[in-house]
């Protein structure tokens, strides 16, 4: 290559004079790994400012501070199940018999100075992680982010949350204790209701027989090691799509589908977005000095003939859980099989429920036939069908929780149990109607008022009285930046399948999927299911002709 | 010291010390002659049994029928021991005041002495469990591990972990048991009010309702150690779950909001 | 798909594609372009700025304090000190101190950096371009000639023998791996059917571990029992009473509706499983008066007065009694095995 004749540096500076160390570190360093090609496309690389926008960030956040106390702990813990008998400080739990796991987590929590502390932030972390996944995904959601070219980052996403939950459910088990080991056992009853495998994938995983021997030391290598890896790499190719995509942005003045507007990741971001995992760790270390997590020693050794009520997992499993406590006991046995649908339904409902949120970004780009790229965030309100869906599906979510909670919610609100199941029941259904339907209109309306304020400009709140004595609200014309921005989204045309008959007379054949998905297109864009916004024409009608309010 | 002289001069002070010394009478009398003076004994057995009837039939009667046979309002309470209605009336569960899924816990109507007589009268009626002494619910001295133990196979399934209580069917659930007395702890599990069963003795014996008396003590008490901080209210994933949403993302989504506002222009002079 | 016969015409009909204030004249929505940049106090009042810095600068500081704090909490505070502090409760010394040091030491960390850029960094606006993802027409016909020279040369297509083979190597290759998982455990066979039950075995009280009696067990009480031989020191003791476990209550003999019930009982005592039948949670939420048990995991809900009926919840079947009779010292013991597997439902119960 002819580049080190053309590169001043590496020819040596003009001036004699000996380049600073900082300098020549980074040369070395790009003669071997061409970083000064990497900083140049990203060092001044712009990020938009949005509060929404860092959601992601509290997630990336909240899985480094989890691999860091991770490490840590594992310096500490056994994952055995050997079983010996307590006899360190913890007093209720003197002589009691337990599985050198347990007995290690009571060994970080009472005589680690600081174990509780890194406990309790790798617990406490989990759970602001997935649920920051949670509120990341639907702001993506809601905003149409996930639109063209930005599909398959969204299912990498996807994929990171539901990995998420499986590795906060393995580790959630670790510690073999009564509440744990209720989860795991519910968990090989949900195996044993798979047909046909379901006994042999029991056997596999416990290694025989529940409990076994086994769980803890597999589920630990499933929890530090396969999952996290295989989200890490997710992770990797995850934040690398965001570089190569660069981030959306909202619509503004100067803000258009071709540009992104913002702040460089030199200096202004790397502070903010360096200082903010800095906040995020603050925060939450200072949640784990005043709250209690899991507190194991109060729990009790797993016995798999002890059970408490409040028996629940951690928050993100608990829609599956509210699932499997509402689903009638339906059961079938022919043929000499059992076929456990009061298990198995709500298992596969959890599937369900989860991909129907990862698909929708094809369904939807289906429905509009919309190849080009999205750079520029719709706002909820502009995408009403849109919004629907995802409040109808958080809804469904929602509802779920409360149905795996079902018994908290009854004493603390002195209702019945069975009322509860029943209410969710039924509105697991008709929730989600009544929310899509409930969205949609709000939507609407707040497409109306952004009409009219374009048309008729902002409601003052000043009234004046006209001379004949009528009273009226001044409207303020809005400026151009409010004008462009209140008008910058697009809106889509139901689609026409054309004339039924073609010029010949002949009828024309279209398959039921068009048929079908002209009727959503309907349902999505046609008139009643968006509202117009306000074109150039009809706002330079009211203004020139401006005569009344 | 000096706060105990001042109220020496308190118009008050002579019934406080009567009644100190009454106590201490009665106390010295219940230490020394129960051996002695079973004549006595049997006297006043028999007046507080006279004194319990009149307040049953005041108070109880109208549920629980005249000779305490049952009715259709009240379930008949003829060999369910003294315990029980200590256990019940001691807690304010009796009288009950409005019908329900379940009986509550309410303020004390009765003194212990009239609970005592109408304990005396509901035993006369039928064998059943007697209301323990202070000797048998005291747990010092108790296994409290293995009273933890204990708590985890027979307790726990329905007044969770650490004995926060928890649901039952229907709108019934089992109460929380901070604050209970070891006293009603122990009368509780020996005559098993409400939906509750019953622990009686032969399944548990004496020692191991201290030693779960002890646990619970321990565990949820006003003393009770969270090393870790809030409890929660000891409920587990559920209350964790939403101090997670509500202060942990709360937190960090107005933190958020903050990185990423713009900051405050000058102003155009 | 047929999309060809579908017009596109919904589309909306021009996307952005302006950068910056070049619509049409006459267009009042056009983009007015970015907004000139305001400063901020900092940017105009070199005094503002000094405080800025000073802010920044006393954050920085404090988080150094607050690591100094966190070290001296951690050489100060015994790991088992227990102090009052409201309303926290009675918490750790330790875990507050050095949570809330730790915290703080970050959070000041963070707090500077961002008031730093908040206040003293640049914050104009800058724009930069994006270019399309897809690559240009002539791009993509290099990449597809390479592609077709490189998958000529190889002569995948053409030597069919080579291509078919390889592809048959490659799918069973991954089957070496999961025959190695094989011995991850045993197979079912009929291990969930049986449980240590067999007749002749006393029902060992869970309190005690003495053998119950009848008249140990009264009407309304509660009792669990586990079979005579079972040490609860053994290695498999949980495995065996994850099936084995007994719940035990005493119901008058006329109460009991389901007659193979009342004849599996002793004179009203009754022997169910306590491992729900759902997905085995150890069920024995006993509301005595009614003689319904609730299983705390789901909500299943049996009539233990009417064969372990299930009354409410995702429960398939009722749980499974135990038949129990007395032996010639009075105690109680098992007549035999349950006859149904216990615990969750699972495809070859039957």
């Amino acid at each position: 290559m002819s580049t080190a004749t053309k590169n001043p540096s590496a020819a040596g500076p003009a001036s004699g004079r000996k380049a600073p160390a900082g300098e020549r570190v980074a040369d070395w360093a790009d003669g071997r790994l061409g970083i000064y090609g990497l900083a140049k496309a990203n060092m001044r690389k712009i990020f938009p400012d949005h509060w929404s926008f860092m959601l992601g960030e509290v997630a990336l956040y909240s899985f480094i501070i989890i691999i860091l106390t991770g490490v840590y702990l594992t310096l500490f813990f056994q994952p055995s199940m050997g079983e010996i008998v307590y006899h360190g400080p913890y007093e209720p739990m003197q002589g009691i018999r337990m599985s050198e796991a347990y007995a290690s987590t009571l060994k970080i929590s009472f005589e680690v100075r600081g174990g509780l502390l890194v406990r309790q932030i790798h617990h406490w972390a989990a759970l602001i992680f997935l649920a920051a996944m949670f509120v990341h995904m639907m702001r993506v959601f809601f905003t149409g982010a996930f639109r063209k070219p930005r599909e398959i980052n969204w299912l990498f996403g996807f994929l990171l949350f539901v990995l998420g939950m499986f590795t906060g459910f393995t580790g959630y088990s670790l510690p073999d204790d009564l509440l744990s080991g209720t989860g795991v056992r519910f968990t090989q009853g949900a195996i044993l209701s798979v047909p046909i495998v379901g006994t042999y994938i029991s056997m596999f995983l416990f290694g025989g027989e529940f409990p076994g021997h086994d769980f803890v030391a597999r589920f630990y290598s499933i929890h530090i090691l396969l999952l996290p890896g295989i989200m890490l790499g997710l992770l990797v190719a995850h934040l690398i799509l965001v570089f190569y995509h660069k981030h959306t942005q909202f619509a503004g003045p100067g803000r258009t589908n071709k540009n992104v507007v913002g702040m460089p990741l030199l200096p202004v971001y790397m502070a903010k977005a360096g200082g903010f995992f800095f906040l995020v760790f603050g925060i939450i270390a200072a949640i784990s000095a005043i709250a209690t997590i899991n507190p194991i020693w109060a729990i009790g050794p797993y016995r798999v003939d002890q059970v408490s009520t409040g028996a629940q997992p951690d928050w993100y499993m608990g829609f599956a859980e509210g699932l499997v406590r509402v689903m009638p006991g339906w059961e079938i046995n022919l043929w000499g099989h059992t076929l456990a649908l009061g298990v198995f339904i709500p298992l596969v409902g959890f599937g369900v429920v989860l991909t129907a949120i990862a698909v929708y970004p094809f369904i939807e780009s289906w429905v509009t036939g919309d190849k080009r790229e999205h750079h520029i965030l719709d706002r909820p309100r502009n995408a009403p069908t849109r919004t629907g869906f995802g409040v109808a599906w958080i809804t469904a979510y929602f509802i779920g929780l409360v149905g795996g909670g079902n018994d908290l919610w009854a004493t603390h609100f002195h209702l019945s149990i069975n009322s509860i199941t029943w209410f969710v029941r039924i509105f697991f259904f008709v929730g989600p109607v009544i929310a899509f339907i409930v969205t949609k209109r709000i939507c609407l309306g707040l497409q109306r008022r952004d009409r009219e304020k374009v048309l008729h400009g902002r409601e003052t709140g000043i009234i004046k009285r006209l001379p004949h004595g009528e009273f009226v609200e001044i409207h303020e014309p809005l400026s151009p930046e409010q004008l462009h921005t209140l008008t910058a989204h697009e809106q889509y045309q139901p689609l026409d399948l054309g004339p039924a008959v073609d010029e010949n007379g002949v009828k024309r054949k279209i398959s039921p999927v068009q048929k079908l998905r002209a009727k959503l297109s309907k349902g999505y864009f046609a008139d009643g299911n968006q509202i117009p916004k306000a074109t150039p024409e009809e706002y330079k009608e009211i203004s020139e002709g401006h005569g009344h309010h | 010291m000096k706060k105990l002289s001042a109220r020496r001069r308190h118009p008050l002070a002579a019934v406080v010390v009567l009644l100190l010394a009454l106590a201490a009478t009665g106390g010295l009398y219940a230490a020394f002659a129960p051996a002695g003076k079973a004549q006595a004994d049997e006297t006043a057995q028999s007046l507080a049994i006279e004194e319990g009837k009149k307040l049953y039939a005041v108070g109880c009667a109208s549920c629980h029928g005249t000779g305490g046979q049952g009715t259709t309002d009240g379930p008949s309470l003829v060999g369910v021991g003294s315990a029980a209605v200590d256990f019940q009336v001691g807690t304010g569960r009796m009288p009950a005041q409005q019908p329900g899924a379940q009986v509550p816990k309410k303020k004390v109507i009765y003194s212990q002495a009239e609970i005592d007589q109408l304990a005396a009268y509901v035993a006369s009626l039928g064998a059943g469990p007697i209301t323990p002494t202070d000797k048998q619910v005291d747990p010092a001295g108790a296994d409290v591990a293995n009273g933890g133990e204990l708590f985890r196979t027979n307790c726990a399934q329905c007044h969770n972990f650490t004995g926060k209580g928890g649901a039952l069917t229907e709108g019934k659930y089992a109460p929380d048991l901070e604050g209970v007395s070891p006293k009603h702890i122990y009368e509780a599990m020996q005559t098993g009010p409400q939906s509750m069963p019953s622990f009686p003795d032969t399944t548990m014996p004496e020692q191991e309702k201290k030693d779960i008396i002890a646990y619970i003590e321990t565990v949820n008490g006003d003393e009770t150690e969270s090393p870790g901080g809030l409890a929660l209210g000891g409920l587990g994933p559920v209350s964790e779950g939403l101090f997670a949403w509500v202060f942990g993302l709360g937190a960090l989504v107005a933190v958020a909001v903050w990185v990423a506002a713009h900051t405050a222009k000058a102003k155009k002079s | 798909m047929s999309s060809q016969q579908i017009p596109e015409d919904n589309l909306p009909v021009v996307q952005e594609t302006a950068h910056g204030a070049v619509e049409r004249h006459d267009d009042p929505f056009a983009d007015p372009g970015l907004p000139a940049h305001k400063p901020r106090i900092q940017d105009l009042d070199e005094r503002a700025a000094k405080r800025s810095e000073r802010a920044v600068a006393l954050m920085f500081t404090l988080s150094m304090l607050a690591t100094v704090g966190f070290i001296a909490s951690y050489v100060i505070f015994p790991v088992d000190k227990i102090v009052y502090i409201w309303p926290f409760g009675h918490v750790s010394a330790l875990n507050f101190s050095l949570g809330l040091t730790l915290g703080a030491a970050l959070f000041f960390i963070g707090a500077g950096a961002v008031h730093w850029a908040r206040t003293l960094m640049s914050d104009v606006e800058v724009a930069d371009d994006r270019h399309p993802i897809e690559a240009t027409p002539e791009v993509k016909a290099q990449v597809l000639a390479d592609f077709r020279a490189g998958a000529e040369e190889s002569a995948i297509g053409r030597r069919k023998l080579i291509r078919n083979t390889m592809f048959g190597a490659l799918a069973l290759v991954p089957l070496s791996g999961v025959v190695l998982l094989r011995d991850l455990g045993p197979l079912p066979e009929k291990k969930l059917r049986t449980t240590l039950w067999a007749e002749g075995k006393q029902l060992i009280n869970m309190n005690t571990m003495k053998p119950l009696r009848p008249e140990h067990i009264t009407v309304g009480s509660l009792a669990f029992a586990m079979p005579e031989g079972l040490d609860p020191e053994s290695h498999d003791f949980q495995t065996q009473m994850g099936k084995a476990a007994l719940m035990i209550v005493r119901i008058e003999p006329d109460d009991i509706k389901d007659k193979r019930q009342r004849d599996w009982a002793h004179e009203g005592i009754v022997a169910f499983s306590k491992i729900c039948t759902h997905v085995g949670c150890p069920i024995s939420l006993y509301e005595q008066q009614t003689h319904h048990v609730l299983c705390p995991c789901h909500q299943s809900t049996f009539d233990l007065s009417d064969g372990a009926r299930v009354i409410f919840g995702p429960a398939g079947h009722p749980l499974p009694q135990l038949r129990i009779g007395v032996n010639s010292e009075g105690n109680l013991e098992a007549l035999g095995d349950f006859d149904e597997p216990v615990g969750a439902a699972f495809w070859e119960r039957g």
